[in-house]
């Protein structure tokens, strides 16, 4: 362990001198305005409040730096003896609460609108899990989960990082523009927060609970937004981003016939065969996606947490538990069931990976049809 | 026990022996002086370990991707920076300063609750060593975050959690042991003449924590006992499946974390308060105002712990009455800083060490006000929260706040506790360093914040990275450069000019009557206050 430390900090190193080079066009130094009216007047409060302090310090530090390069001992200045002034103290405890109320006033308007999510024309549900996003369109039966595709390669630095690095996904959020969205945010194990800073919404996934809050992008504002999970989750807290994709309603309209099309022609997939190899390489790919995260890129698990699959007495000889647990998940644990998240044959050509896979070489085909079986 | 007998014969010689020789002068000690001063060195060492944590973090935030370490790991580091830098250097050093200091202040010749005090002293490094032990079980360290909130630390948690609850357990019986005794010594062994109104700030500030210690650590043990039953006796506080709820986690714990907040820079507003007088020759601006601006703080700090929770899904009204109050907060936190100014106006100043944390600490502890103003502000705080935002605005509150606080007062308080002078110019190289060091870490975090990177990721996308390549450098110039630190505590023990009984030529108060190094015993005839 303390090896691969090493190599590792020697790496740092050696990276630091590839830094400079690297340097063109990154990072803004302030908040987003963003796009939505909401985001703009918070804009407008954080700038309003950052001038008010601005302000306050130049006059308080003037003073100090005046005294401090005038009223010093080695240029002869000699102590005054007054030390308190009544008329001082009302004074500037007045004046901080004329400018906090003066504050108070938009900010309050400004709460009073976010909290405002009547009305709404499209009802989002959004469920954290460790670690990814489920979304669900209410009424529309369309629903999905949006996991992280930035590769483990990119982020031990074997390949190189690509532009999004860390904030793409396989499935977009897509949102028509021009209609007020309600997000309806909650949780299926810790709490996580949903936040994309160019429409000013952070809520806090919490189980138990369905926060509430909405946006409305202007019709000209189309465009992909992101964003990340905003509050510690565990391990994988800093790799569930969020990628919200605006589109008109025509094309909103249309995408979510597509999205039904393509659950029903995935189900009709699932009464197909599949060979072997078809299901170890989509396994390999759902794993890589779905469970490396937790057991291990070769099966190993972490520590005494995340149990290892590699040799594990489930996926040599339990095949029907095998099934259950990712299927239903166990509860209380970071294994969540995956029988929403994942269709019948990506459950079967993951469940075929692991038993095949890192020496488990049960040599057993779990096929689509033996989870829809198991589901009834 | 011939150490014992020792001492009952020296009774004879009341009051002027010295102490037991050996480590069990240490163990059994009850004199507040060495109290103190095993309460300072046991939060220098906790603030290297926790900062030594800080520096594995920063590393592996140099530049995007994992490098050095891996998410389980990096999550394990924060979170026991986070602890060991609140609960094992920034607390124990105040109590350590309060130790020494409180006694000498008020004329008193030792604590009220002597014996007390050597155990509230010797739970902590049990309490820690537990805590530290975990790192190197198989199922690591806590690690879901400081603040620990529920389900992650219940459900969710790695099976350390029940070392790192009892642990807080541990400090927390600590903390509320040393807060008594500071009350029942402030109150009861004043010397004659010296009123509440005539005590020195330090004094007070600390009087008014210790009320916050006892009154908000009880309810740091409740949440980490609710977290006890739900891991392990099947209760359902914070289990939303069992029809509890993870959003009571947060206000409890914040009903304790916000006075928290409180408990770790007031004493550090002592001290402040302390310091400015003597090196601008002039009495303290505003003394009375100064004590009510205190009591306000502490007080408005119990209505205000859900601004920490604005994006939890209160209700309206809630929101706006946690944002108005804690707007207020700046009211009486403006009084303290006009103050510190109208006495540095028109006062004869020099500028060694102490007085150059001190100024170091208005500065920016005021910064650090300002961005706490900034997020007061509900509607911006969901932009803010949860970003590097936050970890600026509480970094530049605890670091160049409470911690130059406590090094100011080290610096002060050094020639007193040693009768040596340390060397000024190491003193000056040992601030300039920590200066430079703490913005180059903490300024650019307000930028990444604001630019959209959340707090408590191991990685980051990539228009983040060159603010926090430049934080990393910052960090390890701020970490070197506390060796400079150690070095110099230890030259001055060693030896060094002789310091004079007033130390300063603008010190005023009875600490400065008494011998240069402080006698073991002092004030056995209580002096006269006039």
């Amino acid at each position: 362990m303390f090896s691969r430390t090493w190599q590792r900090l020697s790496s740092v190193v050696l990276g630091s001198l590839t830094v400079p080079t690297v340097m063109a066009d990154r990072g803004g130094l302030n908040m987003t305005q963003g796009v939505t009216e909401i985001s703009q007047s918070i804009f407008e409060l954080h700038m309003l409040i950052f001038w008010i302090c601005v302000w306050i310090g130049v006059a308080v530090f003037g003073v100090m730096f005046f005294s401090i390069f005038k009223h010093r001992k080695s240029k002869g200045a000699v102590a005054s003896k007054f030390h308190e002034s009544l008329g001082l103290e009302i004074l500037w405890t007045a004046i901080p609460t004329v400018i906090l109320i003066a504050m108070a006033v938009p900010a309050t308007s400004t709460l009073i609108k976010m909290y405002d999510t009547t009305n709404a024309d499209v009802d989002i549900k959004i469920t954290g899990h460790q670690w990814k996003w489920q979304y669900d369109y209410l009424g529309e039966d369309v629903g999905f989960f949006s996991n992280l595709t930035t590769s483990k390669d990119e982020i031990y630095d074997i390949t190189e990082k690509s532009e999004n690095y860390l904030l793409e996904v396989d499935k977009h959020l897509v949102v028509p523009s021009g209609q007020k969205i309600r997000f309806l945010i909650t949780s299926n194990d810790v709490i996580h927060a949903w936040w994309v800073p160019e429409i000013a919404v952070k809520k806090d996934a919490i189980p138990g609970y369905i926060n509430e809050s909405w946006a409305i992008i202007p019709e000209g504002e189309e465009g992909i937004y992101r964003g990340q999970c905003a509050e510690l989750c565990g391990i994988q807290h800093g790799f569930m981003p969020i990628v919200l994709e605006v589109v008109t309603m025509n094309q909103y309209q249309s995408w979510l016939v597509d999205q039904r099309a393509g659950v029903e022609a995935e189900a009709a997939a699932a009464l197909g065969d599949f060979s072997y190899d078809d299901l170890m390489t989509e396994g390999a790919e759902v794993y890589a996606r779905s469970c490396a995260a937790c057991h291990g890129s070769e099966g190993q698990g972490m520590g005494s947490v995340f149990p290892a699959l590699a040799g594990s007495s489930m996926a040599l000889n339990d095949m029907a538990g095998h099934i259950d647990i990712v299927l239903n998940g166990k509860p209380g644990t970071a294994m969540q069931s995956f029988s929403a998240q994942l269709t019948d044959v990506e459950i079967a050509a993951v469940i075929t990976y692991e038993r095949n896979a890192w020496g488990n070489d049960t040599g057993e085909t779990v096929t689509p049809q033996m989870i829809i079986d198991a589901k009834k | 026990m011939t150490t014992a007998t020792a001492n009952h014969d020296d009774h004879a010689d009341h009051g002027h022996h010295g102490p037991a020789k050996g480590i069990m002068r240490w163990v059994l000690t009850t004199n507040h002086k060495d109290i103190g001063t095993m309460y300072l060195w046991f939060s220098f060492t906790m603030l290297f370990i926790g900062g030594a944590m800080a520096l594995i973090v920063r590393t592996e935030l140099f530049q995007p991707g994992m490098q050095l370490i891996e998410p389980e790991f990096y999550n394990q580091m924060t979170t026991m920076h986070g602890l060991i830098m609140v609960f094992g250097a920034i607390m124990p050093a105040f109590v350590g300063l309060a130790n020494w200091m409180v006694p000498l202040m008020i004329g008193a010749p030792d604590m009220a609750l002597p014996r007390m005090n050597n155990w509230s002293f010797w739970i902590l490094p049990f309490a820690f060593g537990m805590l530290l032990f975990t790192l190197f079980t198989d199922a690591g360290a806590p690690n879901f975050g400081w603040t620990f909130y529920a389900p992650l630390s219940t459900t969710y948690a790695p099976s350390s959690v029940t070392y790192f609850i009892f642990g807080v357990h541990m400090m927390g019986i600590s903390s509320i042991m040393g807060a008594i005794n500071i009350i029942v010594t402030i109150l009861n062994l004043r010397a004659p003449g010296m009123t509440l109104m005539k005590m020195p700030l330090f004094v007070w500030t600390w009087f008014i924590t210790a009320y916050l210690l006892v009154a908000v650590m009880p309810v740091l043990a409740g949440v980490v006992t609710m977290m006890l039953m739900d891991i392990h006796f099947g209760t359902s506080f914070f289990d939303a499946a069992g029809g509890g709820d993870p959003v009571l986690f947060q206000h409890v714990f914040w009903f304790f974390g916000h006075p928290e907040v409180y408990i770790m820079i007031l004493p550090a507003f002592g001290i402040v308060s302390q310091i400015i007088p003597t090196f601008a020759r002039k009495p303290l601006f505003g003394y009375a105002s100064m004590v009510y601006a205190t009591s306000s703080i502490a007080f408005l700090s119990f209505i205000v712990w859900a601004h920490h929770m604005f994006t939890v899904g209160m209700p309206l009204q809630a929101e706006l009455f946690f944002m108005y109050a804690t707007m207020l907060i700046a009211i009486p936190t403006g009084v303290k800083v006009f103050n510190w100014v109208s006495t540095m106006f028109r006062g004869s100043m020099t500028f060694e060490t102490p007085m150059l944390f001190a100024l170091a600490f208005v500065v920016l502890f005021t910064i650090g006000g300002f961005s706490g103003l900034m997020l007061a502000i509900a509607p911006a705080d969901f932009q803010y929260h949860d970003t590097y935002f936050v970890v600026a605005h509480f970094h530049y509150v605890l670091v160049p706040g409470a911690l130059f606080g406590i090094i100011a007062g080290v610096y002060y308080w050094l020639p007193k506790w040693t009768g040596n002078y340390y060397s000024e110019k190491l003193g000056k190289f040992h601030f300039w360093m920590s200066f430079i060091g703490v913005n180059v870490t903490f300024f650019p975090m307000h930028f990444v914040g604001l630019a959209g990177m959340p707090r408590r990721i191991p990685d980051y996308a990539l228009q983040f990275a060159d603010f926090n390549a430049i934080a990393t450098v910052g960090a390890f110039i701020f970490g070197l450069s506390q060796l400079v630190f150690l070095f110099l505590l230890i030259k001055t023990i060693r030896g060094g000019e002789k310091a004079t009984d007033k130390v300063w030529e603008g010190a005023e108060g009875l600490e400065w009557t008494i011998p240069s190094p402080a006698p073991y015993h002092t004030f056995a005839e209580p002096p006269h206050v006039k």
